[in-house]
């Protein structure tokens, strides 16, 4: 089971501004080992996010996102109390799913 | 003797075409992942193939889109702060390439309607390059870009 996510969710006036870190290595397929063999590829492809069941971001990622990938980003419409839920998946398929309240 | 090494290459071949198949995106791979995963896009090295993965036609330069909170010079490439602002009206989607990155597509960011075009991220930087913020509109590409230097590099082992 990989590591949960932080999400802080915040609200600033009229919007939602959301910062989240998540825990994932990200390795590119590109490196070697100390045996000169490639370390495959590990990283998260597809990235959702949602308020009251509206989907709010979406991303697709390649391994050129940093290890442990950071994403901040700005919602209208939300309120304190109400969550924010988020979904990655890497290429294994595994998945993750979060969720945060907004204060 | 021969009829094994006829075996070994029937399977050979047999092998090859289930790749070129599975290459040609007529075997999809059942996993959600798979399927929402743009694999075209980010097997591409320039921005005109990228653009044509992802469906488009060739951009116009913008000054609606800005970089902020990105750094001139990225003392390690690993970790390279990415932030991009577009007042394109009707910003649909962003996208970030790396020109010089072995895949030059790091993401792209849908934007639904009541989401800011403004988005911060990290990414990872091969070499110094320049930075493209690609940005679909109502229908149509704009981009900016931004050279960034890097001290040390955030791809090789």
């Amino acid at each position: 089971m990989p590591d949960p996510m932080k999400i802080r969710a915040n609200l600033l006036g009229d919007s939602t501004e959301v910062k989240v870190l998540m825990s994932h290595e990200m390795e590119t397929g590109q490196r070697k080992d100390a045996q000169g063999k490639t370390i495959p590829a590990w990283f998260i492809q597809t990235v959702k996010v949602t308020h009251a069941d509206k989907v709010v971001l979406a991303a697709q990622w390649g391994p050129a996102v940093s290890k442990n990938p950071f994403l901040s980003f700005k919602f209208e419409g939300g309120a304190k109390g109400d969550k924010v839920r988020i979904t990655w998946i890497d290429n294994h398929g595994d998945t993750r799913t979060d969720e945060a309240t907004i204060a | 003797m021969n009829t094994q090494r006829r075996q070994a290459m029937k399977a050979a071949s047999a092998w090859t075409l289930v790749t070129l198949v599975a290459a040609a995106g007529w075997l999809k791979p059942g996993d959600a992942a798979a399927e929402d995963w743009n694999k075209g896009a980010f097997d591409t090295h320039s921005m005109d193939e990228t653009l044509k993965a992802l469906g488009g036609s060739p951009p116009a330069p913008s000054k609606d889109i800005v970089f902020f909170s990105t750094p001139d010079i990225a003392e390690n490439g690993a970790v390279v702060p990415i932030g991009i602002r577009s007042s394109v009206p009707k910003t649909e989607s962003i996208a970030i390439l790396i020109e010089k990155n072995p895949n030059m597509l790091a993401a792209v960011f849908d934007i639904p309607p009541g989401t800011d075009p403004s988005l911060s991220t990290r990414i990872k930087m091969g070499q110094t390059s320049d930075v493209y913020a690609l940005v679909k509109a109502d229908g149509k590409y704009y981009v900016a870009s931004k050279e960034i230097k890097v001290t040390l590099g955030g791809c090789g082992g």
